[in-house]
């Protein structure tokens, strides 16, 4: 019910929305939870075990019960809390969790059979049939059971990730948060303010009392206007940090208003990652409930969420409130009521020395036991101090059991808080996070004075150790400073179910039940009885489930002690976390100049480390693949053809001791390669096994460039780089990666020769360019690289030229190629040739082979010693049992070979144990006539003739192959050297 | 004899204006890493500083202006972007082309340092990250090179093959900030 004055809302700005598909109307400056209560919604939600019906009990991001769906489709969001979902004009939200509506929940029957549904009760009863936990019981509990759902489409809407920066970072701009900033910003601090309300003031907006002789709200939105004016202040509303991390980092979640979220181009939320010379924890302190029988009841809220609606939002919660506490709060619960116009039907205090000047019927000692109503409240019971028990009737149970410090942030480090008496309850202590102070309620101070006392302290603690001189502050304003005199009270004994965490359904009986079966710690009990567990971490239920932990073992609640407060401190969406790698995003794309028109040529792109290749290049008349493939296959084995190689490695050295580390890295030698000539090298890691194989050229005395494979060429910078930084720093020797500045294409075939002399301003002298031979050439009058390579087995060049060049080019040599016989190959064609001829790439090189294994330990030159030459000496990778590269082709009936396929001898079971190998390539070889395949096998190089069984189990194959020696075609490898 | 046409890193992707920031690509001329033969740094600092007029950069930070300007570029390269490297600056260091190996963009205006916010964790306010200052971090998860190079403008870096991944987290990362300043 709307008061008809009050409150920090725009009366003048009228906001249409509506709930489980119902319209109502309410306020800018509204919340979903406040303008529901307003048009008179008590109940919300529905819980998650039970079903049982549920209201609002806060007003903060602590809500355990009102969880709403707002959106639909691929932007609809789940679980969103009421209390802090700002009003906006159409927004549409729903209940959850409820079949087939809030009002009538089929699923409200699991609440009449409470009884069995106790702590552990899955563990007990879904033990058998065993088979019936997977197919039968959780799928059932998951229906039953729940929170909000997501559409199920793909998610439409944008997030953010952003960084900043600050010296301090001021979390909570409550009275302390505010005047921590203050004084930290006027002493020149770079300051960030953040604080999860969509206005500064913390309770300062929902309390009524006065600051420097003015409204408190009043006070904090000048304050707040003064630092958001200030260069060095940076003020981020709506926005909960969720995590403290090391070294000053914290993680933070931005809610944009609906009308910025609502603009073209604008996220929905932002997630912060702030790093933070000093912070001021100024998080605030959250109300707890007290355990009696029923207390869950929609209408039975805390008392401070009750007076924040009251003098925040202008709603009265309810008609006839009863207001029922431990602490001073409860009396200040009742006044603001009264003040308000709201009837109070009984203020009642269980600190049996209580005092009250209120006109209320006041009932010190006693407490409420009890309440009455189904789907909303309709009175509470009451144990007077006499014994005598009775009803009375009220619409809503203001509750408060004292108020918890938000320690949280504090704990994110691993550090627990301590128990202070003075206040029953868990404070932070010094330094639990590193350049850490605590300030205000979450630091235990209970007063407003209190608490701007404690937050300049803070910015002056902060200061001081930032080396910044805090000029003389003002002393902070005048404010309240009424002692918070606080009598503990956890539960009130009774028949019925005393709820503890609302929302995963945990009770008092649990927690009991808990400690009987021995799951005495709390870490435990947590464990055994979901306390804590849900949503809200706990934030509702955690101190008062220890307190009845403690009780039911026997021990203090400091020897208790906590669980672990990990991050977030509220729900942060996926979303959010991983914002902008959906499509694009994902991860970056790198494109050769050659990308365009390999497109506009059909070719399908396949992904080769974070660059797009092309697999093929589709002609007319061609329907499947393998025709594209055989033709550019033929077309290298028979005329020429064009490729892409850009995308490999290229680093260039230089320096007198460029030969040595070449020689240090690679098994072979390189430091007697000459000027003008190309060697093929290979690297190991320094466990002994194959890390990367390829060409490296020497373009003159103290200068050459390397070649990497596509995928490793990272890998292999970074390992230079290591072995020059750590293993040999005084070598004259420098490198940098130049993949980027060269475009180059293979040119392979028999007529690669005459084809590169119709496009380089000299024609190819033949003695001049045999085979690895490299050295510049002019195209086009552009300095460019000719090496005479080949990955095909052909006779073959890789031409490089600046990038700028390399569009340009492809297009002129596939072009000429087209003209002469041939064309552009792709990626499918390429892995033919190689396979043919049994040279290697990462399918080979996969990291658990050797140099033996892949029949190359010649390539170790015993003459010098290299990276990885000692471990690859170990017994156990030279025994020649060890599985080694042989070649693979079909001999029976079955003619097709499949990589990842094991390998087995003739006579055995298709078995693990008798595995003797396995397939890493394999493909149709348009030359041969006949699949191929690369693989290994067990004594392999010993075995060439002998027969073996292929089975691939995945697909259901089974080819009997003879074992081959690895190159199939041309092996004398003379095609390539005429 | 063929005729070979360039093209420039960012053809078709630039000029990008949205709200108050505007990204354009930056005509760099040569680039070269130069990195000192061992134990010739100081010699490369005093022979680069006659040949270009401009300091040799310490980490961390950049000299000269559009046109001749040297960039800190790792613990062993400088990289010089503008003139050709004067030839004799190979008797002390190795040379390296790199003219082609880098898309180069200019992004200016009011929220500039927020756009990069959104890409970068590096610490750009003001006092930290100053005009000549110069970094290697990350732009969105791309290896990036970063220069304040005005009050309102930085040059970015990245490899050239990633242009457009460049352009499209640029676009994004401009649309959200443009989004929140409109209105």
């Amino acid at each position: 019910m709307r008061l008809s004055r009050g409150g920090l809302i725009d009366r003048d700005r009228t906001l249409r929305f509506s709930f489980d598909g119902r319209g109502y109307e309410g306020f800018a400056g509204d919340t979903l939870a406040s303008a529901l209560l307003a048009n008179g919604v008590r109940l919300m939600g529905r819980s998650f075990k039970y079903h049982r019906p549920r209201g609002v009990m806060t007003a903060g991001s602590e809500e355990p019960n009102a969880l709403v769906t707002a959106g639909t489709g691929g932007r609809q969001e789940p679980n969103l809390r009421a209390t802090m979902l700002e009003l906006h004009e159409g927004v549409a939200a729903r209940s959850q969790n409820a079949w087939p509506s809030l009002d009538w929940d089929a699923l409200a029957l699991n609440d009449l059979f409470a009884p069995f549904f106790g702590a552990g009760f899955y563990y007990k009863t879904f033990m058998w049939p065993r088979g019936f936990w997977e197919k039968v019981y959780e799928p059932l509990i998951r229906r039953a059971a729940g929170l909000g759902a997501l559409s199920g489409a793909h998610d439409a809407v944008i997030y953010e990730k952003a960084h900043a920066h600050c010296d301090l970072l001021v979390i909570g701009a409550g009275p302390a948060g505010l005047m921590a900033a203050r004084d930290a910003a006027r002493a020149g601090a770079d300051v960030i303010v953040a604080d999860e309300d969509s206005v500064p003031g913390g309770r300062l907006n929902a309390e009524t009392e006065a600051v420097a002789g003015k409204p408190g709200h009043v006070w904090a939105r000048e304050m707040a206007a003064e630092l958001a004016a200030m260069d060095n202040v940076r003020l981020m509303t709506r926005t909960t940090v969720t995590g403290a991390y090391d070294q000053g980092s914290y993680g933070a979640l931005e809610r944009l208003p609906a009308d910025v979220a609502a603009r073209p181009g604008a996220p929905r939320e932002c997630f912060w990652r702030i790093v933070a010379r000093r912070t001021v924890l100024a998080a605030g302190a959250l109300e707890r409930p007290v355990a009696f029988a029923g207390n869950d009841r929609p209408g039975i809220m805390m008392a401070g969420a009750v007076r924040a609606y009251v003098n925040r939002w202008a709603v009265a919660p309810g008609r006839c409130v009863v207001v029922f506490g431990n602490n001073d709060g409860a009396h200040r619960t009742a006044s603001d009521l009264l003040a308000a116009g709201v009837h109070v039907a009984a203020l009642i205090d269980s600190r049996a020395d209580a005092r009250c000047d209120l006109d209320v019927p006041f009932h010190p000692g006693a407490r409420v036991c009890g309440s009455r109503g189904r789907k909303a409240l309709e009175a509470v019971e009451v144990a007077f101090a006499s014994g005598r028990r009775d009803k009375i009737q009220a619409d809503c149970l203001a509750v408060s059991g004292g108020w918890n410090p938000t320690v949280h942030l504090a704990c994110h480090m691993g550090r627990r808080p301590e128990w202070d008496d003075g206040i029953a309850a868990f404070v932070p202590r010094a330094g639990m996070v590193p350049g850490m102070w605590t300030a205000g309620a979450c630091a235990g101070a209970m007063s407003t004075h209190d608490c701007f006392r404690s937050g300049a302290e803070a910015a002056r603690g902060a200061l001081d150790d930032l080396g910044l001189k805090a000029p003389a502050a003002p002393a902070p304003p005048r404010a309240e400073e009424a002692p918070y005199r606080i009598a503990p009270l956890w539960q009130v004994p009774g028949k019925g179910r005393a709820w503890l965490d609302f929302l995963n359904d945990v009770t008092v009986k649990d927690v009991a039940l808990a400690a009987r079966e021995n799951f005495r710690s709390v870490e435990h009990m947590k464990r055994y009885t979901t306390q804590g567990m849900a949503p809200d971490q706990g934030k509702n239920s955690n101190v008062n489930a220890l307190a009845v932990l403690a009780d039911a073992t026997g021990r203090t609640i400091a020897e208790t002690g906590t669980t672990t407060f990990r991050p977030p401190y509220v729900p942060v969406p996926i979303a959010a976390m991983g914002a902008g790698a959906q499509g694009q995003g994902f991860a970056p794309r790198r494109l050769t100049t050659s990308h365009t028109a390999s497109q506009a040529m059909g070719a399908p792109m396949i992904e080769a480390g974070l660059w797009f290749r092309p697999s093929f290049f589709p002609r007319a008349g061609e329907s499947h693949w393998r025709q594209s493939c055989d033709r550019e296959v033929a077309h290298v084995r028979q005329a020429v053809g064009v490729t892409d190689v850009s995308t490999l490695g290229k680093i260039d050295i230089q320096g007198a001791d460029a030969g040595r580390f070449l020689d240090f890295v690679y098994t072979n030698t390189f430091s007697t390669l000459k000027a003008g000539r190309v060697r093929y090298g290979l690297m190991l890691r320094e466990d002994g096994h194959v890390m990367d194989d390829g060409t490296t050229a020497r373009l003159g005395a103290d200068h050459y460039v390397m070649t990497t494979t596509t995928a490793a060429a990272g890998q292999v910078m970074r390992h230079l780089e290591f072995v020059h930084q750590c293993l040999c720093p005084g070598w004259d020797l420098s490198m940098i990666s130049v993949t980027e500045q060269w475009a180059q294409f293979a040119v392979a075939g028999p007529k690669s020769r005459a084809l590169l002399d119709t496009v380089l301003d000299a024609p190819i002298d033949g003695d001049a360019w045999p085979f690895m031979a490299c050295g510049p050439v002019r195209v086009g009058g552009v300095d460019a690289r000719l090496f005479r390579i080949s990955f095909s087995g052909e006779h073959a060049y890789e031409l490089a030229v600046p990038v700028r060049y390399g569009e340009s080019l492809f297009g002129q040599l596939v072009a000429r190629a087209e003209d002469m016989g041939g064309g552009a190959y792709g990626m499918e064609a390429l892995n033919v040739l190689r396979l043919e001829k049994g040279l290697l790439t990462h399918a080979e090189l996969h990291g658990r082979t050797t140099a033996f294994d892949l029949g190359l330990e010649r390539m170790l030159s015993p003459k010098k010693d290299c990276i990885g030459k000692a471990a690859a000496a170990r017994p156990g990778l030279t025994d020649p049992a060890r599985e080694r590269l042989v070649g693979l082709k079909p001999v029976g009936a079955i003619k097709q070979l499949t990589a990842g396929a094991h390998l087995f001898d003739e006579a055995d079971a298709a078995t693990r144990e008798n595995a003797r190998g396995y397939v890493t390539s394999a493909a149709f070889s348009p030359t041969l006539g006949h699949a191929i395949a690369l693989g290994f096998l067990s004594h392999g190089p010993e075995r060439h003739g002998d027969m073996v069984r292929m089975v691939d189990h995945l697909r259901g194959i089974e080819t009997l192959c003879e074992v081959t020696p690895p190159t199939f075609f041309d092996p004398d490898g003379g095609r390539a050297r005429d | 004899m063929i005729e070979l046409k360039e093209q420039t890193p960012c053809a078709g992707l630039v000029p990008l204006v949205i709200g108050s920031v505007t990204l354009d690509e930056v005509a760099a001329g040569r680039m070269t890493a130069i990195a000192p033969h061992a134990g010739r740094r100081k010699a490369l600092a005093t022979a680069f500083r006659a040949a270009h007029g401009i300091a040799w950069p310490g980490p961390g930070r950049a000299t000269g202006r559009a046109g001749c300007r040297a960039l800190w570029f790792d613990h062993a390269h400088v990289m010089l972007m503008g003139p050709a490297p004067d030839p004799g600056l190979a008797e002390v260091a190795a040379l390296v082309d790199q003219s082609d190996a880098w898309a180069v963009v200019r992004l200016d205006g009011d929220d500039a340092a927020d756009v990069l916010a959104r890409l970068t964790p590096l610490d750009l306010r003001k006092e930290h990250f100053k005009r000549g200052h110069s970094a290697r971090s990350e732009l969105a998860h791309m290896p990036a090179s970063i220069t304040r190079i005005g009050a309102r403008a930085y040059q970015v870096m990245v490899f050239r093959a990633m242009a457009g991944t460049m352009m499209h987290e640029m676009r994004v990362a401009m649309q959200g900030v443009a989004a929140r300043a409109a209105g």
